[in-house]
């Protein structure tokens, strides 16, 4: 019993992962564009991935139907799976990477299934063919459908005032926006829940032919929900700021092609990962529009990192099994159960930590990408929206961030010798003429002026750095 | 390699994509024309292009519906 519990929490928590990993997908494009406030965005993000967990009662409880065998999966190894999937989805999410969710809690599965039955608890050909290959599939479709509606989009609305298109097509966007986060809450919710009624049968909890209960949909939808307004800002800044500038035709493209790529997919029995087709969306919308630039080099990261998330969740889920199956007795693996979830939380707690050192949040989500370019693309962009607040000076914290980049060593020195001399300077100022701290200021005897003129010398370094 | 991707499937997919997933931006692309188009024009033309527009808009309109039906139906 105790177990089960371990279990149904657990997978909640892959719930809640799943929900602010996967905000991007379906927002990301809206709040690069700024046709949503990022709070707004992934509020009704939020929103809308709870409305679509309680629209289809169609469970999904097919979650690595045909790729494990079914007869060796028990409650641990769901355990080790869901395990995988959390840490999977939050060392992406520590590295920005947009990943697969469903991806990471399969790759665990499978894992914890190898470690518990060995190579023949894995049917290969199903993991090939229905997780591996979509992923290089999923991506490559969406970039064609997103690069054909972005260059008919932008070649019909050449003619048109910028400012009536910009207008326009953010109500496009959000509408289309939302479309995506809907089927995300009906897929993504229903296989949770899928999972927890597994476990609960094989708990004994609930007879075998029963239905999903009311809680488990309230408490997934809630889960789910609540992930999504925490908002997976690092990920939603590479989807957003970090592959293509977006315009908002390019972002309406972008939306559309995912939302009726994935819904087609599902529709022909051929599931795409929604992770997979929103990326490809969002290059595609690059591919497609003359002059724009793709930055290939982070999505060539982002390839790798999904064709390593089955392979790692694998290795983290079969581990955990392991270290569950050691610990556990004969009799009953709760204690196992307990073990696994200990490691789990402190997993997640340890990458919490992490994460804070570079913490991205709603304010600073669209900031620019490439810190080298931002003054001429800050004033590019203020031109663009008509809006010259975007030009004021940035905030504090990006200062910081810059300097220990941008200073060199050499000014750095120089600033501690005339560290060092303001210092002998104030001391000598204090010995020479006690009070009048102004007129000693004003009067120039040699040393002065020299540590003066450092001093000069020294803050115009230091403006350049900044400036630059 | 044939038996590791569903062709038929994928075909379907991408067909249809390219139809529905860049063919309702382009509707609306030419929807946001005709209305800008409309506010330059007075009278007659004015209104049939106005009337073009939310001509436009209505098939997208329908278009999502759609897509909420088959969501709602269990089709995900």
């Amino acid at each position: 019993m105790a177990l089960l519990v371990i279990v149904v929490v657990t997978a909640l928590v892959f719930d809640f992962t799943n929900g602010f990993h996967d905000t991007g997908n379906a927002m990301a494009p809206s709040i690069a564009t700024r046709a949503l406030k990022p709070k707004q965005a992934v509020l009704l993000c939020a929103i809308l991935n709870m409305v679509g967990a309680f629209l289809s009662l169609t469970v999904a409880a097919t979650i690595a139907k045909g790729i494990v065998d079914a007869a060796v999966v028990t409650l641990l190894v769901v355990l080790a799976g869901l395990a995988g999937g959390i840490i999977w989805n939050l060392i992406t999410w520590l590295l920005k990477m947009p990943s697969s969710s469903s991806h990471a809690l399969v790759g665990g599965i499978v894992g914890a299934v190898l470690a518990a039955a060995g190579a023949d608890g894995v049917i290969w050909s199903g993991l090939v063919s229905k997780v591996m290959l979509p992923a290089l599939l999923a991506p490559a479709i969406a970039i064609l459908v997103a690069s054909i509606g972005t260059a008919i989009v932008t070649r019909i609305t050449g003619s048109v005032a910028q400012k009536h298109n910009e207008k326009s097509f953010r109500w496009g966007q959000i509408g289309s926006a939302s479309l995506m986060a809907l089927a995300h809450g009906t897929n993504d919710a229903q296989k949770t829940m899928g999972i927890i009624l597994l476990a609960l049968i094989a708990g004994g909890a609930v007879a075998p032919d029963a239905g999903v209960p009311v809680w488990v949909v309230v408490s997934c939808a809630l889960a789910m929900a609540l992930g999504t307004y925490m908002g997976g800002w690092r990920v939603i800044r590479t989807l957003g700021k970090g592959l293509v500038r977006l315009d908002s035709r390019q972002g309406m493209s972008a939306d559309m092609s995912s939302a009726s790529v994935i819904l087609l997919s599902s529709h022909f029995g051929y599931s795409l990962s929604t992770t997979h087709v929103a990326t490809g969306s969002i290059l595609g919308t690059g591919v497609g529009r003359k002059g724009a630039t793709v930055q290939w080099s982070v999505a060539r990261k982002m390839f790798v990192a999904w064709l390593v998330t089955v392979p790692a969740a694998a290795a983290v889920g079969g581990l955990c099994y392991g270290i569950g199956r050691v610990v556990s007795d004969q009799s009953s693996q709760t204690a196992g159960g307990l073990v696994v979830f200990a490691i789990l939380a402190a997993t997640s707690a340890f990458i919490y930590v992490l994460s804070r050192r570079q913490p991205v949040s709603a304010n600073t989500v669209n900031d620019e990408w490439d810190p080298t370019s931002e003054g001429e693309s800050i004033l590019a962009e203020s031109v663009t929206m008509h809006n010259p607040r975007l030009m004021r000076v940035p905030k504090p914290p990006r200062r910081r961030k810059k300097k220990p980049i941008h200073v060199p060593k050499k000014a750095k020195k120089r600033s501690k010798t005339q560290q060092a001399k303001k210092a002998a300077k104030k001391t000598s100022a204090a010995k020479s003429s006690g009070s009048k701290k102004k007129s000693t200021s004003k009067k120039s005897s040699g040393a002065k002026k020299k540590s003066s003129s450092k001093k000069t010398a020294g803050s115009k370094s230091k403006k350049k750095s900044k400036s630059r | 390699m044939s038996g590791f991707i569903e062709w038929g499937a994928l075909l379907n997919i991408l067909i249809f994509g390219v139809l529905i997933g860049a063919g309702l931006p382009a509707m609306y692309a030419l929807g946001v024309r005709s209305l800008d188009a409309s506010s330059r024009v007075t009278g007659g033309a004015a209104t049939v292009r106005k009337i073009g527009a939310y001509a436009c808009f209505g098939v997208i309109v329908l278009a999502i519906l759609g897509a909420l039906a088959f969501i709602v139906a269990g089709g995900h």
